[in-house]
């Protein structure tokens, strides 16, 4: 048994041999069914969801021009926000909040006929790597249901991986879309910084947050990224270059593969069983011709540190504008402006945000600043220039996307560090604004999928993706479902 | 045993981040944060002399557009999520102290 594919579900809908209501009625029972289970949903509505349906459906059935989205049902992470239900970021600070307008991503999905039937939980203001820093409770991993589903866009991968969606939308600012893709046992892709506008999405890192789509395929990720991806100039960042035909790219012939393999990417903590995974996997590239030349990222291991400064620094800033003034949470009693501020921020924000914000304003703080943020941004140039240097000798860098298979809920929580040193792998191509995928490679002895990440120099999501392809055309692992996805009633 | 960061200057910090941590958190984000900034020290080994800073990934600099007035938002939507308003304003508590005599 294999669960839809977009592609599938569009040319369906496109061509009436199954309409966009029945698809909606069948991601609505899996929510009913599988929603318990996962807690991977902040909200949805599926009154409207079908309205939309019927209006596409009619729309089709009048031969009336559509979009290449037209009925199918997404999902998005709940940091994108929305002009209809609420966007809350997993924070009490912004538990009633209703956005005035739709991100950018929101605005191009609506022009492209796809129908967003609700908002996927997450770590709070995108600040986590398992989903339990929601205000709404942790999300589960749908292959384990005592295991996380990676983070922080842990209900959009979730969801993804179980069925209830063939797509959805996340963010990734250290490896939120590639982590929990690898957890969760989907395709993730991190675009190159500045290629999907960050318009709407809501800030944590800005020279790091990038919007990026989960899907069970290479073709299904390179479909949604197709209609988010190009300029827009509310988004000073977004840049003005044109957008490839990724799905055309996909089936252009592949010659000249150049794999590379960075030793950095294999040392210390690496789960025996993800090296396993990682090596078959890049002998799978081996046998179909590619190249596989070993290159050199000598800054991989400063990455955390320098991560963990630049983030919390951008952050502690980004949040400042939860002044309980505006718009949030304000405190009920405060006994002047000044406990108005920290009462309403006290009260609304979760422990690891409140962490990260004071990490951030100390290393801004006076008398640290030079040795630590500037320092960070200084280290931030030579992980640039590994990466430069490397994407001269090789198409992708091929390696984990996390060093372990997903945790158990709960392990790691009270351990702040332990939980950041899980993303090595990860924010490396956050710093350096590289695009960064993760596919399905394999699964641990535990039954949890494994990750293999493909890093590509800026804007070659193209090339990024046409690689990956070339994977799932040689293994089926992304065809892998998790039996939780195939209890529902008549599957 | 003091840490990187001691109870005192989470405190600080915490004032400086406009929150209010409780003693449990005082004490709790005190030993975290130390444990955080150890491991962060080992950028203190890379030799960083005649490094240019890097902000931004891309080299995209000075974005202008033309200075033409576009809609924005109706005093009605952007005051409706102020958690207090009044009329087309967005109402705090007072500023300044009564006795003060600003």
């Amino acid at each position: 048994m294999t669960l839809p594919t977009l592609t599938e579900i569009r040319d369906t809908i496109r061509s009436r041999t199954t309409g966009a209501r029945e698809w909606m009625g069948y991601t609505l029972e899996r929510i009913d069914a599988l929603e318990p289970k996962l807690h991977a949903l902040v909200s949805y509505d599926g009154d409207r969801a079908m309205e939309q349906a019927r209006l596409a459906d009619e729309r089709i059935a009048a031969g009336q021009p559509v979009g290449p989205l037209a009925g199918v049902p997404l999902l998005i992470k709940d940091n994108l926000c929305t002009s209809f239900g609420r966007t809350t970021c997993a924070s009490r600070i912004l538990a009633n909040f209703e956005a005035p307008y739709d991100a950018h991503v929101v605005e191009r999905l609506h022009r492209a006929g796809a129908i967003i039937v609700g908002k996927t939980n997450l770590d709070e203001f995108a600040m986590g790597s398992s989903t339990e820093n929601s205000a709404h409770g942790p999300t589960r991993n749908p292959w384990n249901l005592d295991h996380v589903p990676g983070g922080s866009s842990g209900g959009s991968a979730a969801t993804v991986a179980a069925g209830v969606v063939a797509g959805s939308l996340g963010s990734d600012t250290g490896g939120s879309i590639r982590q929990p893709a690898s957890f969760c046992g989907v395709v993730g892709l991190k675009p190159t910084y500045g290629r999907v506008s960050r318009y709407g999405l809501v800030a944590y890192g800005s020279s790091l947050d990038q919007i990026g789509p989960f899907a069970r395929d290479v073709r299904d990720v390179a479909l949604l990224l197709a209609n988010i991806a190009g300029h827009d100039p509310r988004d000073s960042t977004c840049v003005k270059r044109p957008v490839p035909d990724y799905l055309a790219a996909l089936d252009t012939p592949l010659a000249g593969m150049h794999i590379g393999v960075a030793d950095e990417y294999f040392g210390e903590g690496l789960d025996p069983e993800v090296r396993a995974a990682i090596e078959a996997a890049i002998d799978v590239y081996r046998a179909a011709g590619a190249r596989i030349v070993p290159v050199h990222l000598p800054h991989m291991k400063y990455a955390i540190a320098c991560y963990y400064l630049i983030a919390t620094a951008e952050a502690s800033s980004n949040l400042a504008r939860y002044d309980g003034v505006h718009y949030g949470h304000r405190t009920a009693k405060p006994r002047d402006y000044i406990d108005m501020y920290c009462a309403s921020r006290q009260e609304g924000f979760g422990d690891e945000v409140k962490r990260r914000i004071m990490l951030g304003t100390y290393a801004l703080s006076s008398g640290y600043y030079d040795a630590y943020y500037l320092k960070a941004l200084k280290v931030r140039t030579l992980i640039r220039n590994d990466f430069e240097k490397a994407f001269k000798e090789a198409d992708v860098i091929v390696g984990p996307a996390s060093p372990v298979p997903a945790i158990r809920i709960g392990e790691r929580i009270n351990d702040p560090l332990a939980m950041y040193l899980m993303d090595i792998y990860t924010v490396s191509a956050n710093l350096a604004g590289v695009p960064g995928v993760s596919v399905p490679c394999g699964f641990s002895s535990a039954g949890l999928p494994v990750g293999l990440q493909l890093m590509g120099p800026h804007f070659a999501e193209d090339r990024l993706l046409r690689i990956a392809h070339e994977y799932q055309l040689r293994t089926d692992w992304h065809t892998r479902v998790p039996p939780i996805a195939l209890e529902m009633s008549g599957q | 045993m003091a840490g990187k960061i001691s109870e005192s200057e989470v405190r600080h910090i915490g004032h400086l981040s406009r929150l209010d941590p409780s003693d449990e958190e005082v004490g709790r984000f005190s030993e975290q944060l130390s444990a955080i900034l150890e491991y962060i020290e080992q950028l203190n080994e890379v030799d960083t002399t005649d490094v240019q800073p890097t902000a931004h990934a891309l080299p995209v600099h000075n974005v202008l557009r033309e200075d033409e007035p576009r809609p924005s938002l109706a005093p009605d939507q952007a005051l409706a999520n102020a958690p207090q308003r009044d009329g087309d304003f967005f109402a705090v508590p007072k500023v300044l102290d009564q006795d003060s005599g600003a």
